[in-house]
């Protein structure tokens, strides 16, 4: 099959990709519309403490010193489910549409801004998929779904590029692991900028600033969020300080110098000073909370405007938008 | 004090209601500012500044990776520059503001890890804590009853534990027993802690980041950088006057320079041809040259793009190249008074190229000449300019404006070979010219006469024995090398890998306490309580808490059912 073909289906799988997520943004939509009829249990129980113990062949009575039983754990409804499938649908044939690019220009499919929105929605619904085995957080959906949807709009509509052979400048190693690192970082960014922005609408809510939105009843309170929130981003923050030493690695190879304040290189500073910034806020006294939650929102927010403004209106040498 | 007073761990100040403050003398100030800078609210503050300053070094071109932005953004906009230059706003990386931002930042963290690394030791040197009299108080805590009517081996209290101890030490917990009385009864119990490398993982990397910013401000002392232009053919010695532009450390000396040289022998650059959306894009660049080291003894390198040449201390960098067109020049009795290789500077995609030649003696009035090099010249547009519509050499056509006059450089004023004065000079081919004479065009081996009979002009073909139509090789290529040397950049390495493995450690070993206590009830029956206390973030201390419940069990030979 000729590289072209290839690349036309795999634009085609994207095409494909984009309208399942569409449903199930839709479907998240729903999910979230039917939660605020629920009544109201603690979304995600405290783990079990205590248990029975039974001696081992004995005839032993064993009592368990009593303590208040966990809440039942919130039952998922339909549209929650059908959504869901349809995020892994969409997300199997975002993945095809991915490495059909890659084989299609027989090398990593992340080297302009088209390939890059293509991976790095792909990690980040991945990555939304995946941890659902470790924490429900589907009632992040829609957000994650929406976002995706918007990114893969950008990226086929305003960014699209023919496949076309690396410069002499990319044909490292190195583009493999930092871009691959960097985009995992966004991944748990994106993510742990979801969920302070839903910490942050459940901490104005428990202070009776407000009584709508009903169904953030069935999603964890705010200080849980928080949690959340910063063992996601620390996971997002090792990549970022990775995807740093890496491209200063790759610079002094490639341009013989590991630092130089290219514009890419500030953004980059930037945003990695923001997270360090984000944690030390939650260690600060005072800090706890809606602030350092802010903090997780400016700096994805950081993220987003380095991928996008300084990629396309700054000067730089990271000038590989192929636009 | 381990850490600021404001972190979140420490205790939470006494309301100071109606207290009043005493008078500080000039040492108190100084432990008041000391005290102020080192805590977790000022260094949050500085590394959050610090961020929004770096923000104008992406908005305004910085002279250290942009000098041409910067003369660009000079002329236009001629009133606003010299302001925000006095502000320091195209050099923000080396400026007061953020400097000095910088270096609060670093002394406030000074001042926070070295009294942490003091109680740090003292805390590696010391065991366990006492147990607290009431474990269910905390966070984690789980308790079992065991009947006294028990069968199988014997359990006492001493042996469960014991066997606590076991599991304990088996989890990597230091341990310590104590023993006592409770209201309950007697109580012997084990105090456990583990994770002392999350707070030695985050000593080493904020440690590892002040011994970065040694290594860069050390580097940039001793190191050097030096660009060197090469035509094909061309050697240079590595001494500092040999270099096109330099620059060096305030700690550099010129016999830091290793002796050896370095002839460029090939430079070849292959274009994409087949794939129809990139014609002419550049895949490879390899340019073969052969090292010359201080005895004279020659190896042959390569040096391409990602793949720079280490040799003498130095790496050897393969950053630009173009095309430098040998232009001959010779005076109306034939005798040649300039023959040599310009190196033109590349204007777009396709290397429509811009060189100045200038030929200040030998003829009768100085000679200077705009130059512009088409590597395959395509059609002229409808006012007769000429564009390359390819990179490669296909159709080279060189294309000059010839000026007579005063070049301006009599007076020993050094001037950049890139610019042409034209001030003091009058045109006479191409736009301007006064007889209407336009630029002359020469193909790679033909000449052309220099109006007013001052001359005549070359163009060389580099390549004349090859057939009438291959020009693929008639006009020599450059290549530009940048040669740096930068000593400590590998400690620069070094602390970074710190930084990412104390990172790793501060972030996800957990820092936590654990004990076990056995009280033996007055009707002889036994409870075993297991608790835990995070210190730090510390998610899994519950889970952490039921797995070693669970393996105490088993050791005791009890089934828990979690």
């Amino acid at each position: 099959m000729t590289s072209a073909a290839l690349a036309s289906y795999s634009l085609t799988a994207i095409y494909s990709a984009m309208g399942v997520y569409l449903f199930a943004f839709i479907a998240f939509t729903l999910d979230l519309a039917k939660r605020s009829a629920e009544t109201p249990v603690a979304a995600i129980s405290a783990p079990a403490r205590v248990g029975l113990m039974s001696r081992v062949g004995g005839t032993a009575v064993l009592n368990r010193v009593p303590i208040a039983p966990s809440a039942p754990a919130r039952r998922s409804n339909r549209f929650e489910r059908a959504a869901f499938a349809l995020t892994i649908l969409g997300w199997a044939l975002h993945v095809v549409g991915t490495v059909l690019r890659g084989i299609a220009a027989h090398r990593v499919p992340w080297a302009n801004m088209f390939e890059f929105s293509l991976t790095a929605s792909a990690i980040i619904v991945g990555v939304f998929i995946a941890v659902q085995a470790w924490q429900n957080l589907l009632f992040l959906g829609a957000y994650i779904t929406g976002f995706s949807l918007i990114v893969l709009g950008f990226g086929t509509v305003g960014f699209y590029v023919n496949v076309v052979p690396l410069p002499p400048a990319l044909q490292s190693y190195w583009l493999v692991i930092h871009v691959f690192v960097a985009t995992l970082g966004t991944a748990f960014f994106a993510i742990g900028a979801g969920l302070s922005l839903v910490q942050l609408i459940q901490a104005r809510r428990e202070a009776k600033q407000f009584s709508g939105l009903k169904f953030l009843d069935t999603m964890p309170d705010a200080e849980k969020l928080e949690t959340l929130a910063y063992r996601v981003i620390v996971v997002g923050f090792v990549f970022w300080t990775f995807t740093l030493m890496a491209g200063a690695i790759w610079a002094a190879h490639a341009w013989g110098r590991y630092w130089g304040w290219d514009t890419k290189e500030v953004w980059t500073f930037i945003i990695w000073t923001i997270f360090a910034g984000y944690i030390h806020a939650r260690a600060t006294r005072g800090w706890r909370g809606s602030r350092s939650a802010y903090l997780a929102i400016v700096g994805f927010a950081a993220v987003m405007f380095n991928f996008t403004i300084v990629n396309l209106f700054f000067k730089g040498l990271h000038a590989y938008s192929g636009l | 004090m381990s850490r600021p007073s404001d972190h979140i761990d420490s205790p939470v100040p006494a309301p100071r209601d109606g207290v009043i403050q005493p008078k500080l003398g000039p040492i108190g100030y100084v432990r008041y500012f000391w005290r102020q800078l080192t805590s977790m609210r000022t260094a949050l503050f500085l590394l959050l500044l610090l961020a929004v300053a770096a923000v104008p070094g992406s908005v305004f071109p910085q002279r250290s990776s942009d000098p041409n932005g910067v003369t660009q953004y000079f002329s236009n906009n001629p009133s606003a520059a010299p302001t925000l230059d006095k502000l320091q706003l195209f050099d923000v990386y080396t400026s007061a503001w953020f400097s000095a931002i910088y270096l609060l930042l670093f002394i406030s963290l000074i001042g926070c890890v070295i009294p942490r690394t003091i109680h740090h030791a003292k805390a590696l040197a010391s065991p366990p804590p006492k147990t607290p009299a009431r474990l269910e108080r905390l966070g984690a805590f789980s308790a079992f009853e065991i009947e006294a009517d028990a069968s199988g081996p014997a359990l006492t209290a001493a042996s469960a534990v014991d066997s606590g101890r076991a599991v304990l030490r088996k989890a990597g917990y230091r341990v310590r027993m104590f023993d006592g009385r409770g209201p309950d009864g007697p109580e012997l119990s084990v105090s456990a802690e583990r994770g002392y490398l999350r707070e030695t993982g985050n000593l080493v990397f904020h440690f590892s980041l002040i011994g970065i910013l040694l290594a860069v401000g050390i580097g940039g002392g001793v190191g050097y950088t030096g660009q060197k232009v090469l035509v094909v053919g061309q050697a240079f010695a590595n001494v500092r006057l040999t270099f096109d532009a330099f620059t060096k450390g305030r700690f550099f000396s010129d016999s830091d320079l290793q002796p050896y040289r370095i002839r460029l022998d090939k430079f070849a650059v292959k274009y994409e041809e087949s794939n129809r959306n990139a014609l002419g894009q550049p895949i490879d660049y390899t340019a073969d040259v052969t090292t010359f080291d201080a005895a004279g003894k020659a190896t042959p390198a390569v040096v391409k793009v990602n793949d720079p040449l280490r040799l003498g201390g130095n790496d050897i960098y393969l950053l630009g190249n173009g095309y430098a067109p040998w232009v001959t020049v010779k005076n109306p009795a034939g005798k040649i008074v300039y023959s040599e290789p310009v190196p033109f500077l590349a204007q777009d995609a396709n290397l429509t190229s811009l060189g100045i030649i200038k030929v200040p003696d030998g003829l009768a009035s100085q000679v200077g000449m705009r130059a512009f090099f088409y590597p395959t010249a395509g059609p002229p547009d409808a006012n007769g300019v000429l564009g390359s519509v390819y990179p490669d050499l296909r159709n080279p056509v060189l294309s000059l404006v010839v000026f007579t006059g005063d070049l301006g450089i009599d007076k020993g004023v050094p001037k950049s070979v890139y610019v042409l004065n034209t001030d003091k000079m009058t045109p006479l081919a191409g736009p301007g010219a006064a007889d209407g004479t336009t630029a002359l065009r020469l193909k790679p081996g033909e000449s052309a006469q220099i109006p007013r009979g001052l001359g005549s002009i070359t163009f060389e073909n580099k390549a004349p024995d090859s057939e009438k139509a291959d020009l693929s090789q008639s006009v020599q290529r450059f290549v530009s090398f940048d040669v740096h040397r930068d000593p400590t950049q590998g400690w620069v390495l070094f602390f970074a890998i710190c930084v990412l493995a104390g990172l790793l450690t501060s972030l996800f070993i957990p820092r936590r306490r654990l004990w076990i206590k056995v009280v033996e009830l007055t009707d002889g029956r036994m409870r075993i309580e297991y608790a835990g206390l995070a210190r730090g973030e510390d998610p899994t201390l519950e889970a952490a808490v039921s797995a070693v419940a669970q393996r105490h069990s088993q050791q005791l030979g009890l089934k828990l059912n979690l």
